[in-house]
């Protein structure tokens, strides 16, 4: 599903936040990237949605060489990723239902569609029934979910989060990752960069391990059958 | 098929209503920006008005070109009543009156104040004089030269005088009022892009968040862009409607004087409003230039939102 070979970031400010990383994650696969923050983390997901380039090395994505992907296919690409932001990157002044509506709208979904699909995913994060909220009349968990659910309304094949449980209590961070966990069971792929070592352990997943830019004990060739061949 | 074209149908109407909802919400600025919009495109309405009623105004006495021949003091009247006679024959010609010396002695005794004063005079010093009006297909320069010169040519003639100078000269300003109507569209026109690519610059940075979330999650540029297209369009045509308001208003309140400087000169006339053509152009040249303005403020300052997650 996903692919880095030898991938280096480096930002515009001189900063390297990815040297020579090479890692591979499995379609269906739950991995947790962890490491401390500036490892590297963020930058890895920022590269899977494309929301930055890669200085040197490939990002394969479901079969796709992001390299070779125009501009103008960017959208349509980042549709099939769902995102979890740490700080939820909801519209404030939308209420729920518009919030998880949008990467629906975006995508041009007939308003029939549109209101079965948000209310079945703010069913699955256990917020039916605050579709008119405002993000901010709600608690940081549930605004969290808000989140979660937008990421999974449009049922993508990738669901990425970075830091999703690091502003929640330890309890309310369990059943994040267990919300997690099951969007895996029913094939997503799903990818959190975290630092909440402890959860990690509990759920017991593959970690990648990132530290200063690198991928920690990995040597292998990440892109055999990574591929698509056409 | 039906189906793709009802739901992009519909993503249409819902950024349409998207931005007149928006627009709502701030009545104050909306308001602002739509009466410096109106302003600037009532202007070059009102002066495209100005030169069309001129020239309607005028178009009675404008194309009233006429020729005045003088014939010698010597010449008796039957013989300048023969020549008129024969002239009139001739194409090119519409009308020939004969003013005889004491017919215009008459009337310069009556009109001009010197009544007593000519009474002195112990012989009629005017000439007799011909009024020649060209055909209207025979009122350009060169017919009414070929005219000129038929007359002239005849020994009883003293003079042949073309009362055309005016008529030039007033066709001249009517051509510069018009050339400061097109040049002032043209600058106000800009203005109207100016405006609104301005106003439509701070709703982008305005609802910046907005867009790198719907750039996140899969928007595309047509669609982060579209909400502001129609803001665009909705300021233009927004603009161009208070101007037909303004212009109508003006011409309103102009009427009456009109009407009463028009009997000062035995008319009737009435000041003329926009065509149904010309409201066309105002209400199509808001819109283009409302959507023009956003296109150009969107392609450039959406290129600069990317999401930086």
């Amino acid at each position: 599903m996903i692919a880095f070979d030898r991938v280096s970031k480096r930002y515009p400010n001189g900063r390297e936040a990815l040297s020579n990383a090479s890692l591979r994650i499995e379609e269906g696969e739950m991995v947790f990237l962890t490491g401390r923050s500036g490892a590297g983390k963020s930058t890895v997901l920022k590269l899977i949605a494309l929301l930055e380039r890669p200085t040197r090395g490939i990002v394969v994505i479901g079969g796709k060489n992001t390299g070779s992907l125009a501009p103008r296919h960017i959208p349509a690409f980042r549709r099939r990723i769902g995102i979890v932001f740490q700080d939820h990157k909801l519209l404030p002044e939308r209420p729920v239902f518009d919030n998880v509506a949008l990467p629906l709208v975006v995508a041009g979904t007939p308003l029939k569609e549109i209101d079965k699909r948000v209310r079945a995913a703010l069913d699955q994060v256990g917020l039916l029934g605050k579709e008119r909220a405002l993000p901010l009349e709600l608690s940081v968990g549930e605004q969290q979910r808000v989140g979660i659910a937008r990421a999974v309304v449009s049922k993508p094949p990738l669901l990425i989060a970075d830091e999703p449980t690091g502003n929640l209590d330890p309890d309310l961070a369990v059943e994040v990752m267990r919300l997690f966990k099951r969007f895996q069971e029913v094939g997503v792929t799903v990818v959190v960069a975290t630092h909440d070592l402890h959860l990690v352990r509990e759920l017991g997943l593959r970690e990648i391990v990132l530290d200063h830019g690198r991928v920690q004990g990995n040597d292998m060739d990440p892109l055999p059958g990574m591929i698509a061949t056409r | 098929m039906s189906l793709g074209l009802t739901s992009y149908g519909a993503r249409h109407v819902q950024a349409l209503l998207g931005s007149l909802g928006q627009l709502a919400r701030n009545p104050f600025s909306t308001i602002l920006t739509l009466i410096v919009i109106a302003l600037a495109l009532a202007l070059p309405l009102g002066l495209g008005l100005l030169v069309t009623n001129v020239r309607i105004a005028t178009g009675g006495f404008a194309n009233a070109i006429d020729l005045s021949v003088y014939f010698k003091t010597d010449v008796p009247l039957a013989k300048a009543e023969q020549l008129a006679k024969s002239a009139r024959e001739r194409p090119g010609i519409a009308q020939i009156d004969v003013i005889s010396a004491d017919a215009a002695l008459a009337e310069f005794r009556a009109y001009s104040g010197f009544g007593a004063a000519l009474g002195v005079l112990n012989a009629n010093p005017l000439p007799h004089v011909l009024h020649v009006h060209p055909a209207s297909d025979a009122e350009s320069a060169a017919s009414l030269d070929a005219l000129r010169r038929y007359f002239a040519a005849w020994p009883e003639v003293d003079v042949v005088q073309i009362d055309a100078q005016w008529v030039e000269r007033f066709n001249a300003i009517l051509e510069v009022l018009r050339r400061v109507l097109m040049i002032a569209a043209a600058i106000l026109g800009a203005g109207v892009i100016a405006v609104i690519g301005n106003t439509i610059r701070l709703e982008i940075l305005n609802r910046r968040g907005e867009i790198e979330v719907t750039k996140i999650v899969g928007g595309s540029n047509g669609f982060v862009r579209r909400p502001f297209l129609y803001t665009g369009i909705l300021y233009g045509l927004g603009g161009a409607l208070l101007a037909w308001g303004i212009t109508a208003s003006a011409i309103r309140m102009l009427a009456a004087p009109v009407a009463t400087l028009a009997r000062t000169y035995g008319s009737r006339y009435v000041l003329v409003g926009p065509t149904p053509q010309e409201l066309g152009i105002l209400i199509a040249g808001g819109v283009i230039l409302g959507w023009l303005g956003a296109w150009l403020s969107a392609a450039r300052h959406l290129r600069s939102i990317e999401p930086r997650a």
